[in-house]
């Protein structure tokens, strides 16, 4: 994971939070202000454009300085990790082993009996 | 299967019958067809309705693995031979049968991890930026959801096991560990790399209800040895493991119980739950 992830999810939490496209010294300050974490503008132009790569963020380059915003929301985001966590796309994923998978009503009331007749 | 390399030069000039004769090659084509057949018939369907696979979910799991490694490989040889015996002066057209089944098995398998790898990685950078690491549990991270859900994202060294806020809000401690022992079996056990390949075998052979089901009695098999290793961890504590694995599975489902699948899901998935009573 190392330090670059939390850098990562620290500067999308900004981008998230934000009304509209920020700069870049925007994001700075912000982290400044609210985390008191200092970060060199090279870091960060290297956090954004990592984050552009992997299709979070998109830049407005016309703009001077450079006006960056996250692609989707945050909930949008969530949404789509759950999506494929309950695998609502139907096809089961070898992705990621889920703790329970499908259970039936009948399966609960399975377990439901099993703790009556252990307890 | 019958046909050895070194009894069988298939780089030799010379036509193929010269050691069985082709009627020879024939019976061995018919009876590597028939092993073909049992294996990818009523071999599974035997396995799939057998009780024991509950008991020895590790057993039932290498058996499984047999049937899908000896299937392939004697549909590979009852082609490779029945092209022989057929057509014993053109032997380029058995080896042209065999080798193209054999590299549609092998590119399906190919992609299938492809893809794994690529969805893996997708869903991996998505989860770094909306989790964060759980305060104690090491390589835990804990999604900012309401949904009670737990799972991990499984290879090697780089695995991850995710735990929802909601869940963290709803499981005691004892529960708690149930479930990340449970996920950490997977890791360390591999599962996945079982899930990917019968995922490939499954999609490489739409036609054949067979590998469906194969894949759906691997991955119950596969959530029984994980709750085998939650259960050794939780008695190793001395805590009577089978109801506090139930009430985990039971928080995680939620009161409401979803019928998720309820038709499609085979026997084997309530045999995981019912063997927590024995």
């Amino acid at each position: 994971m190392g330090s670059l992830g939390e850098l990562e999810r620290s500067v999308m939490d900004v981008l998230w939070d934000a009304d509209s496209a920020v700069t870049a010294y925007d994001v700075q300050e912000h982290l400044e202000r609210e985390q008191g974490r200092q970060l060199a503008a090279t870091t960060l132009l290297t956090v954004l454009s990592r984050l552009q790569k992997k299709g979070f963020v998109a830049s407005d380059r016309s703009a001077r300085p450079h006006r960056y915003r996250a692609i989707a929301s945050r909930v949008d985001h969530v949404a789509e990790l759950m999506h494929e966590v309950l695998g609502v796309a139907g096809d089961r994923t070898a992705v990621l082993a889920r703790f329970v998978g499908g259970v039936s009503a009948e399966d609960a009331e399975v377990l439901r009996r099993l703790l009556a007749g252990a307890a | 299967m019958t046909a050895g390399p070194g009894r069988w030069p298939l780089q030799g000039g010379d036509a193929i019958p010269t050691a069985f004769g082709s009627d020879g090659i024939l019976l061995m084509a018919l009876g590597a067809a028939a092993l073909a057949i049992l294996l990818a018939w009523p071999v599974p369907i035997l396995l799939s309705r057998a009780a024991w696979p509950a008991r020895l979910p590790g057993w039932a799991l290498v058996l499984w693995q047999l049937i899908a490694v000896a299937g392939g490989l004697s549909m590979i040889a009852a082609l490779l031979l029945l092209g022989a015996a057929l057509f014993p002066a053109q032997e380029w057209i058995a080896i042209v049968l065999a080798g193209a089944l054999a590299a549609y098995l092998l590119v399906h398998l190919a992609i299938t991890i492809v893809q794994f790898e690529r969805q893996r990685r997708r869903h991996l950078e998505l989860l770094l930026l909306l989790s964060s690491p759980h305060p104690t549990q090491a390589r835990t991270r804990v999604l900012d959801d309401a949904a009670p859900v737990a799972y991990c994202l499984p290879r090697g060294v780089g695995s991850v096991t995710v735990l929802s806020q909601g869940l963290l809000d709803e499981l005691h401690p004892d529960e708690l560990d149930a479930v990340i022992a449970h996920e950490r079996a997977h890791v360390e056990q591999r599962h996945e790399v079982l899930l990917v390949a019968f995922k490939a075998w499954r999609e490489a052979l739409p036609w054949f209800p067979i590998a469906q089901r194969a894949e759906s009695e691997v991955a119950a098999l596969v959530e029984m040895r994980a709750d085998d290793s939650a259960r050794r961890f939780l008695a190793h504590g001395g805590v009577d493991a089978d109801p506090v694995l139930a009430r985990a599975i039971l928080r995680v489902v939620g009161p409401a119980g979803p019928a998720e699948h309820a038709s499609s899901r085979r026997d084997r998935h309530r045999d995981r739950f019912l063997r927590l009573g024995r």
